[in-house]
């Protein structure tokens, strides 16, 4: 055990400091939940891969800096710590990314992860349906085969960003006939493509922050395809390995907003609080720190070879509540203010905790809910009995 | 010793509930968003013909009489309903505000008269709150500066439209001066009636969430009935009957410390504060739990705008915060039991007796 950087390791740290602050755009930009926010993002996203920042994990010939993972959380740290835009196309680059790199053919590669880290695609997740959310074996949209083409009927819900992606990656059944986690394959489609229609769904801030997608004889190639007819399941599973796991939410992430959370909490330590509110001020950070160490640690562990398994879902359960913890506590500093929305006249920077409070709200229930978490916890990490 | 409410108390309760249910609906609530003042006037007509408006006004004024234990089952409804117009800070708050200063200051009791016959509403302005509700369908606005109470006309007052998460509150910063003249009431007499207005405010924010926390409960059990997956209700998982059984836990023990605030502040309005700061902070521990059972129950339907559940969760957030903050309540809590000379024990649970 050694937990000192590198001389490598600060030096990386500086290079990434230097250049966010000198290309981090000097006004916050727009919610991507808006048209306008959305290109404002891809922009954003563009900027980030001229300096090949865009996904340093990958190797270079794919736009990347062929970093391992300590490096990553190295970029990551400096990157909250900047407070540079939020990632909009986070379901390309860190589950789709991955993925492919894992089970895509060299023109799949070729095709799909340049553009995507050139930041000119951008992608949405297409698993849920209206009758598969926490049971996704249950999802019923079909891709029927037919010579070199997939016909894709059938109907996608609560597709993050899906309004102003380029591209979806979904799972259908190609076998018309099979039943649950059986006939399952992944396969991209251009949310341009004709047939397609996607309508916006408002979330609890009334951005259509995600969409339903409609799908009426659509036609893509079968080159489209990851992996094999019939893996699907699998595949989406490593996917959702990368989303709970490491990739989709790093600590720093978590560590920034318990710092800011600290100085809330100091600018008002004058007004009357209570204790459970400064405990839980000190458990936030105290928490977030965790799961950085965690982090560090799993990230140790993967660049000796180890791979992640069900702890995956420990991590999910960790990140969500902690990101509810440390908003609740924020709307508790703030007391009769919290309810004022960014655009209210004297909301100050009151509004940012808003916006975090109802996203933590989605935490526990997005990327398998913490419900669903917690009986793999039980059944697969502890071996509880399953029936 | 009888800890129930009365026959009467039970039966205005009940008409009120079903006057409610008729007239304050999801969409109803819905259209009054895009409205311009929020709030329906036919409506609060209707609740004036009912007699609500004069709950607590003296009869000597015109108004019923009653007492803050009489409202505070309809208080809680109001919160099951969502309602978005004043009622409960009319009669809770206004009214009795007034009335205090009705015998000596003939503007009071001419505004009470007013308020039974649905010719005037009042806002009031409390230190806790920093923003004043409802202050612009307000006629009045009872307004606190320093050891000061003062009564202000409308058109003397700015009113700066800040927005609330909930698009059914109607939050303004207000801007004013006061004089002599406006003034009503100050030193001990104003400290007095404001920690009075504070302590009925929570309670009326106490009884609503106890409300809205039963129905987001009651909103999350018909869903987990009928939402299916893995071939059956999803309500049949252990995880969730434990989610909505903690709200009901959180609930029950919320209601009786609530009865007891009421009881209270009719009955020793000068020792009320420990008691309403106990029923504040369990309504608001139970609503806030409601709402995050709730929405984790519901799944990404319940993260949506189209999805009713947030009309109830957000009034919760805010109502939370509103009339002093569970910090602020829990802190009125340590100082009185921290307090060496503090009654407390099995027999000091209703106060000092024989
Ligand atoms: C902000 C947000 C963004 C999203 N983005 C995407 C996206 O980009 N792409 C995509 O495909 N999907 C997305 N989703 C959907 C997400 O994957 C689903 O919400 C999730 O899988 C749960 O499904 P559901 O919403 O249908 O809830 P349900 O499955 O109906 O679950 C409702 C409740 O029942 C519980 N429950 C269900 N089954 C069980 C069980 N067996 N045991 C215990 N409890 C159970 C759940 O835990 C939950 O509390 C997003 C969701 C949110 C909130």
């Amino acid at each position: 055990m050694d937990l000192n950087y590198t001389p490598e390791q600060n030096a990386f740290r500086k290079e990434v400091r230097e250049w966010l602050a000198a290309n981090i755009p000097a006004e916050p930009l727009q919610s991507f939940d808006t048209a306008e926010g959305f290109e404002q993002h891809r922009e954003w996203e563009k900027t980030l891969a001229k300096g090949n920042w865009g996904m340093v994990t990958w190797p270079k010939e794919y736009g990347g800096r062929g970093c391992n993972l300590i490096e990553w959380l190295i970029f990551e740290e400096e990157y909250y710590r900047a407070k540079a835009p939020l990632r909009v196309n986070q379901n390309g680059i860190f589950l789709l990314g991955p993925t492919l790199m894992e089970y895509g053919t060299p023109e799949q590669k070729e095709r799909f992860i340049s553009k995507m880290a050139s930041g000119e695609e951008m992608w949405a997740q297409g698993w849920s349906e209206p009758g598969a959310g926490s049971d996704m074996a249950a999802i019923r949209s079909k891709a029927i085969r037919d010579g070199d083409e997939y016909v894709i009927n059938g109907q996608k819900v609560w597709s993050t960003r899906a309004v102003f992606a380029d591209w979806v990656f979904c799972i259908f059944r190609t076998d018309a006939d099979s039943e649950r986690h059986k006939g399952l394959s992944f396969v991209f489609v251009p949310l341009d493509a004709p047939g397609v229609t996607v309508r916006p769904i408002p979330q609890l801030d009334g951005l259509p922050g995600f969409a339903e997608i409609f799908f009426d004889d659509v036609r893509v190639p079968v080159s489209n395809r990851l992996g094999g007819e019939g893996e699907g399941w699998n595949i989406a599973m490593a996917t959702a390995g990368f989303e709970r796991g490491l990739m989709l939410r790093s600590p720093a992430r978590f560590q920034e907003t318990a710092k800011r959370l600290v100085s809330l909490y100091r600018e008002h330590a004058n007004d009357i609080m209570d204790l459970s509110i400064e405990n839980a001020v000190v458990k936030s950070y105290m928490d977030a720190e965790a799961y950085a160490l965690s982090t560090y640690q799993t990230a140790s562990r993967l660049m000796k070879g180890g791979k992640i398994g069900s702890e995956s879902s420990v991590n999910k359960i960790f990140w969500s509540e902690l990101d509810q913890l440390m908003h609740e506590t924020a709307m508790s500093i703030l007391a009769s203010r919290a309810e004022l929305l960014p655009s209210s006249p004297n909301a100050g920077d009151v509004g940012e905790w808003l916006d975090g409070f109802m996203f933590a709200q989605s935490g526990p229930i997005y990327a398998g809910t913490n419900e669903i978490q917690r009986n793999i916890i039980a059944e697969r990490l502890l071996g509880m009995p399953r029936k | 010793m009888d800890f129930t409410f009365t026959e009467d108390q039970l039966l205005f309760c009940e008409s009120v509930k079903e006057f409610l249910q008729g007239e304050v609906t999801a969409e109803s609530i819905r259209a009054s968003w895009d409205t311009d003042t929020g709030r329906n006037s036919e409506l609060w007509t209707q609740m004036v013909e009912l007699g609500l408006t004069g709950m607590l006004v003296p009869e000597a004024y015109g108004g019923l009489g009653m007492n803050e234990l009489d409202f505070i089952l309809l208080a809680q409804e109001c919160g099951r309903y969502a309602l978005p117009e004043p009622l409960v800070e009319t009669v809770l708050v206004a009214t009795p505000l007034l009335a205090s200063l009705a015998d000596t200051d003939a503007r009071c009791a001419s505004l009470l008269e007013k308020i039974v016959s649905g010719e005037v509403m009042i806002a009031v302005g409390h230190a806790a709150n920093n923003l004043v509700s409802d202050a612009h369908v307000a006629d009045y606005l009872l307004l606190p500066k320093g050891d000061q109470v003062h009564l202000v006309p409308k058109d003397q007052v700015e009113l700066i439209a800040e927005k609330s998460v909930d698009p059914s509150r109607r939050l303004f910063t207000v801007k004013w001066e006061g004089n002599d003249e406006t003034c009503l009431a100050s030193g001990a007499e104003g400290v007095a009636l404001l920690a009075a207005t504070l302590n009925r405010g929570a309670l009326g924010a106490a009884a609503q969430m106890v409300g809205l926390a039963e129905q987001m409960v009651a909103m999350s059990v018909q869903y987990t009935t009928d939402r299916l997956q893995f071939g059956k209700p999803i309500g049949v998982n252990q995880a969730l009957k434990h989610h909505m059984a903690n709200c009901a836990v959180k609930t029950e023990f919320a209601k009786a410390p609530l009865y007891r605030a009421a009881y209270t502040v009719v009955q020793n309005p000068a020792h009320a504060d420990f008691a309403v700061s106990h029923a504040k902070v369990v309504a608001g521990e139970a609503a806030l739990l409601a709402a995050k059972n709730s929405i984790q129950s519901f799944g990404a339907m319940g993260y949506t705008w189209e999805c009713d559940l947030h009309i109830w969760m957000k009034r919760s957030w805010a109502l939370d915060k509103f009339w002093g903050h569970a910090g602020f309540h829990k802190n009125r809590l340590h100082q009185w039991l921290l307090n060496p000379n503090a009654k407390i024990g099995a027999e000091m649970t209703f106060g000092e007796q024989a």
